[in-house]
């Protein structure tokens, strides 16, 4: 390495090219990926000044008025935004409350199960709802919710209601819906990362619980637990920084006149606004905040599960 | 000896509700699928009435005539099937060719290559601006904007080029010998090797193109090209808004339900004909979640 060092700059170069030019099917290989990352990655970053900027359809990005932080301003006041902002949090937490914590529950109780035929089946049938789109969900959703739809029946015969009604229509029971539905689409799902993790779990730990008197729900508590802890947590940080990505294509489905006020997420009033409407400066504005505060809770999220765990994921 | 017995009956009181919580558990995802599927096959008035809860009321295969004999969902199906088939084939092609070059310790400017990597991991445009890009390359309303945009992605390059390091040198090395150079080795020796690899990310990938819904609704206006999930979103805010419109005549809402129902199993179908084979793959398929550099 120092000998490396002390060759000139000159020559390193000429020796760096040299070796360059003999793996150019190499490079070759690898140019175009770069090509695309830059288009498609980059491009789209650079365009991110679109938010600091008046662009009309008759701009190009380079032509566009800058306006400095005037979007920016306009968000501040834009009650429709934040509105959106209100329900993303709303929903997100509701989903990070029960999505978060089901998955580990129902991965321990797989796990405790020794029976193969029987485990293999629940985990088959749980993982199913995972490879559904949103859209087939939604439909699915609207037809169980509608008045005569399978909610209504089962509430008349358990003489709950006497009336059925459209469920989806009723804006206060939004959040709950959207929540729920996504957990009860990605629960089984969730559990292969911690399933995986328990496998490597040492059976001895076990067999000495056991002598020691423990019982199962006190070998949950006391070994499962503590072991996939790191998992855990990596994974609150997944879950944690997406949060505010709620999901676009789930609202778009799901969101009808009625139950709009607590229905319009972030990304749902970006696209609308965006797309559907035309003022891509606003709604880039409007993108970009997010983004920020999304970062920002990704790094309180590190911070907190490092407490826990002694130990930073990220 | 006495303690002994409390504790395993214990064990057994433990398992007995597991299995019990589990067999609900499964019952609350199978129920309501299965309540589609019977509905889907239900006449226009057992679903309006909501009789069909367990079992056809009564049986009717009118809605997939229905849907069966609507050309634009023939049309979209086909659709589907070409934009997953074909995306799926240069997506992993793609994958693989940057992830062999990336797999080589010592490819000048592989550093830089990966910083560049993971800085698209964890920033983008977003909507807008991505928005701007497709249009002003001139892809809106065309097929290829449901492959070109999704040629690439740096964590299936990851997953690919880990695979890659895996296959062991004195191979390719004989190969050198043997005069193949870099584009030979990686078709005749690499690629073949890491068909599990390659599989893996095929079928994942395969599953959000058939479920992508997004790219249609942001770039493409014209019909002839919606694919099955479009139309579907299409299908179902049409029926949304005429029984929001009149809310008293059930009898256009419920056919339209049903043949909703119809199109919603036979979107759903061609995931569940390769679920048995994603099935293998659930956990390296996950992984592609999780990884980090």
């Amino acid at each position: 390495m120092k000998q490396k060092n002390k060759e000139p700059v000159g020559v390193r170069m000429r020796l760096w090219i040299r070796e360059f030019v003999k793996q150019m099917p190499l490079q070759l290989m690898v140019l175009p990926g770069i090509v695309f990352m830059i288009v498609f990655n980059y491009i789209p970053i650079y365009g991110l000044k679109i938010a600091f900027q008046n662009y009309t359809v008759v701009d190009t990005l380079d032509t566009a008025k800058w306006v400095g932080m005037e979007n920016f301003k306009i968000i501040l006041t834009d009650k429709y935004f934040w509105d959106s902002v209100y329900n993303t949090l709303g929903i997100s937490f509701l989903k990070l409350l029960f999505g978060f914590v089901t998955p580990i529950i129902l991965a321990v109780m797989i796990y405790e199960v020794k029976d193969g035929i029987f485990k293999k089946t629940v985990q088959t049938i749980s993982y199913m709802p995972h490879f559904l789109s949103w859209i087939v969900l939604g439909g699915m959703l609207i037809s169980w919710m509608s008045t005569n739809g399978m909610f209504n029946s089962i509430l008349k015969s358990l003489g709950l209601i006497s009336e059925g009604r459209n469920i989806l229509l009723d804006a206060d029971k939004y959040w709950w819906i959207a929540s729920l539905s996504d957990v009860w689409k990605s629960m089984g799902w969730g559990t292969i990362l911690y399933l995986a993790s328990m496998a490597g779990i040492d059976p001895t730990y076990y067999e000495a619980a056991r002598i020691d008197g423990a019982g199962r729900v006190r070998q949950v508590w006391s070994i499962t637990l503590p072991l996939i802890k790191t998992i855990i947590g990596l994974n609150f940080i997944l879950t944690v920084s997406g949060l505010l990505g709620s999901n676009l294509d789930q609202t778009l489905v799901l969101m009808n006149t009625q139950n709009q006020p607590r229905a319009e997420v972030i990304n749902s009033y970006v696209y609308r606004m965006g797309i559907a409407q035309g003022d891509f400066s606003y709604a880039s504005a409007a993108g970009l905040g997010v983004s920020i505060v999304s970062v920002i809770l990704l790094v309180i999220a590190n911070k907190l599960t490092s407490k826990l765990n002694e130990q930073s994921v990220l | 000896m006495r303690q002994k017995s409390i504790r395993l009956s214990g064990d057994k009181v433990f398992d007995i509700v597991n299995k019990l919580l589990l067999t609900l558990i499964t019952c609350i995802i199978v129920f309501p699928l299965w309540n589609v599927v019977v509905n889907s096959f239900s006449s226009a008035t057992a679903v309006a009435s909501g009789k069909s809860v367990f079992w056809p009321a009564e049986f009717s295969t009118a809605n997939y005539k229905a849907v069966f004999s609507d050309v634009s969902i023939w049309n979209a199906f086909l659709i589907s099937v070409l934009k997953t088939v074909i995306g799926v084939v240069c997506h992993v092609l793609f994958c693989a060719m940057v992830a062999y070059g990336m797999s080589k310790e010592y490819l000048k400017g592989r550093k830089l290559y990966t910083v560049m990597g993971v800085i698209t991991m964890f920033f983008s445009g977003g909507m807008i601006p991505t928005y701007l890009l497709i249009k002003s390359l001139g892809m809106l309303d065309s097929f290829a904007v449901y492959i070109i945009p999704a040629l690439f992605s740096y964590y299936d390059m990851i997953i690919l080029m880990n695979f890659f390091r895996q296959v062991p040198q004195s191979l390719e090395e004989s190969a050198k010998i043997d005069g193949a150079g870099y584009w030979r080795i990686f078709l005749t020796i690499a690629l073949p090797l890491s068909k599990p690899s390659l599989a893996t990310i095929a079928l994942f990938h395969g599953v959000s193109q058939w479920n992508d819904f997004m790219t249609a609704k942001m770039y493409i206006l014209n019909e002839k090209l919606y694919p099955l999930q479009m139309k579907l979103y299409e299908i179902i805010v049409q029926s949304q808004m005429s029984s929001m419109q009149n809310p008293t005549s059930v009898e256009i809402t419920t056919t339209s339900r049903g043949i909703q129902l119809a199109t919603i199993v036979v979107t759903t179908v061609p995931i569940l004909l390769i679920y048995p084979l994603l099935q293998k793959h659930f956990v390296s398929g996950m992984m592609i979640g999780a990884v980090k550099e």
